[in-house]
């Protein structure tokens, strides 16, 4: 475990503390979403460097960067993202089935991280039998399923109420306090201000860090 | 563990196949039909060529019949000029032959003489065989009573017959088969024995046996009926004298059959001027018709694969029409941490789960068709295990070869731009 250092798209440098909360703003085309991409080992950078728990990113192949994904990553998107011929459990156990765990082992992971998102009665449903709020919970479910140590949130609440848009922040909340480093892409200044420190992007560049003294505490809302 | 993960993927492929079901049957149908086709029509050749095989073999693969028959000429100029035709295989062909050629291992002349068979009220046409024992060895047919005959009946000259069942049945309702007296053409034949007759009328090839034969010794039938055959038809009368009709040989093996047929002819046309026999060799025909069936196996095979790369290309076609549809689910996919290697590897188990399913159909299919067939149409079908367990291959070929392009394309998407996918 380790620092995060991100040389990314125009002169941007910037050290990620393990465990911390940020949340990513900016309008549209600032670079937020190529930076989470890079953060995510989607994306290679071209020229510059982005290490990830020490181990440098540019230079890896494929089939490594998915294995980087697959062991230290998760992803929760805005439009939840789930498989729809694939059950809730199913969902779940995606990224166990590619470490090539055992279904045995992988269906009781599954039941234990349902219910730590409060979704145990839903395990043999189907995505589309869900509410928007369950169907995310699922899709955090699943992000949390190989025990990554970094979350990439993009737009988590875009889809959603309020009220269930708060009620995933809790759980985010929960998360980080549980010691998940999480990286949250968001343009709704409440939804950043759950996050220890808010960047925000413009044209390719850092505008500015800021650290939020009033955060909105876990759970007080829910 | 691979093992448990592959079955996963695939009945992971089949909940997925599952989930447009329409879309999936209709896909599969080219490879169901191709697949049906191809066995039910291998099976129908392959019934008619052994249809044809077994009727040749009948004539025996290592024979060579040689039959009289009238030169060209003389049948052209007809009965009104010439009094006496004189042609065909003589005695003295016979022992040629027997004696020129350590290959054979026996030779069995017949005289062939058209007759009247006739007991009590009763009448039947008969083709009189005048024949040796060994005939019985060459011409081998099930003995349905009595005995055949024997050497003892050509030294003693006895007026014996064997009767075929078709004979036997038409001649003798309701007596006493053995010892009856058949007359023939003003003489009484004693009944020995009944055998089979293996003769078809339908057949298109000739067996040296037919149905309405009567077989009696040679030297009897020499005796009683000579060489001389007079036919009258509308008030002109034909004469012909010919010594033997036919003479089978046998040959001691195989490989010998076509070196002693040519050898035989070349024999038989220093004395023979004009052409007036013919030699027909049942292994010459087998070959034709093993190389017949070839040519036929080529245009199927050809027709076969035509059908097949149709039916690849059609799922190859929704393949393709899933991958985009399925971009998202491979963005996720590979988001969550997929390699390209089991992205292709989901995609192919699909393909190839949808054209085994529709090839394994159309196994069932090209069965039941051939059976149908024989059923109703009474035709001869034979399905023959290479045809299916090779169309089970080509389906997981055609899955594999025409999944592999669609997979390919799935892996290499970029996993942001999939995820971006509407």
């Amino acid at each position: 475990m380790g620092d995060q250092d991100v040389h990314a798209l125009a002169g941007v440098d910037l050290n990620i503390e393990r465990g911390s909360f940020w949340a990513i703003s900016g309008a549209s085309g600032s670079g937020k979403s190529t930076m989470l991409n890079l953060l995510g080992c989607l994306d290679r950078p071209t020229s510059g460097r982005y290490a990830l728990e020490g181990q440098s990113i540019a230079t890896l192949s494929d089939d490594e960067l998915s294995d980087i994904r697959l062991q230290h990553l998760g992803f929760v998107f805005q439009s939840f993202n789930l498989i729809p011929q694939l059950t809730v459990q199913e969902n779940i156990e995606l990224p166990l089935f590619y470490q090539g765990i055992d279904a045995s082992v992988t269906a009781e992971r599954a039941c234990a991280i349902a219910e730590r998102v409060g979704l145990s009665d839903r395990l043999k449903h189907r995505p589309t039998e869900l509410s928007g709020g369950q169907q995310q919970r699922v899709a955090i479910a699943r992000a949390l399923s190989n025990n990554p140590s970094v979350l990439l949130a993009d737009e988590p609440t875009g889809n959603l109420d309020t009220a269930t848009g708060q009620s995933i922040m809790n759980l985010l909340t929960e998360l980080h306090e549980q010691g998940k480093t999480i990286m949250m892409v968001t343009h709704e200044p409440e939804i950043a201000a759950y996050a220890q420190f808010q960047l925000v992007m413009r044209d390719g560049k850092i505008e500015s860090i800021i650290e939020n003294k009033n955060r909105v505490a876990g759970g007080a809302l829910a | 563990m691979m093992n448990t993960r592959f079955i996963r993927n695939v009945r992971l492929g089949i909940k997925t196949l599952m989930l447009h079901k329409m879309r999936s049957i209709l896909t599969m149908l080219g490879m169901v039909f191709g697949v049906g086709a191809v066995i039910a029509m291998l099976a129908v050749g392959e019934g008619a060529s052994k249809q044809a095989l077994d009727q040749i073999l009948k004539l025996g693969a290592d024979n060579i019949i040689i039959s009289s028959q009238q030169p060209m000429d003389q049948a052209a100029s007809g009965a009104m000029r010439v009094r006496m035709n004189i042609y065909g295989l003589l005695y003295n062909d016979l022992d040629r032959i027997t004696q020129s050629f350590d290959t054979i291992n026996q030779t069995v002349p017949a005289k062939l003489i058209r007759g009247q068979g006739r007991v009590g009220g009763r009448t039947l046409e008969l083709r009189l065989v005048g024949t040796t024992p060994n005939w019985f060895e060459l011409v081998s047919r099930d003995l349905l009573t009595g005995r055949v005959m024997t050497e003892l009946d050509i030294a003693h000259n006895a007026n014996v017959v064997v009767l075929t069942e078709h004979g036997a049945r038409k001649l003798l309702v309701g007596k006493t088969t053995l010892g009856s007296q058949v007359r023939i053409n003003q003489g009484y034949f004693t009944v020995i024995g009944v055998i089979k007759s293996e003769s078809s009328q339908s057949g298109t090839m000739q067996t040296p046996d037919q149905e309405i034969d009567a077989y009696i010794p040679l030297n009897v039938a020499k005796e009683r009926f000579g060489d001389i055959t007079v036919t009258r038809s509308s008030g002109s009368q034909t004469r012909e004298l010919v010594e033997l009709h036919q003479i089978i040989v046998q040959v001691d093996s195989i490989e010998h059959v076509e070196s002693t047929a040519a050898a035989i002819e070349r024999m038989l046309s220093l004395h023979h001027p004009k052409e007036d026999y013919r030699m027909s060799v049942p292994l010459a025909l087998l070959r034709q018709a093993e190389a017949t069936q070839r040519t036929f196996n080529i245009v199927l095979g050809s027709i076969a694969g035509i059908s097949l790369l149709i039916g690849g290309i059609g799922i190859m076609n929704i393949m393709l029409a899933s991958v985009t549809e399925r971009t998202r689910e491979i963005g996720i996919r590979r988001a969550i941490g997929a390699r390209k290697k089991q992205i292709i590897g989901q995609f192919l188990i699909e393909t190839v789960v949808l054209s085994v399913t529709g090839g394994f159909i159309g196994i069932g299919i090209g069965i039941l068709i051939p059976w149908l067939i024989t059923m109703f149409a009474d035709m001869p079908t034979v399905v023959t295990l290479w045809s299916v367990l090779l169309s089970g291959v080509i389906s997981i070929g055609v899955g594999v070869v025409f999944g592999m392009y669609p997979a390919m394309r799935a892996a290499n998407l970029d996993p942001i731009v999939a995820l971006r996918h509407e």
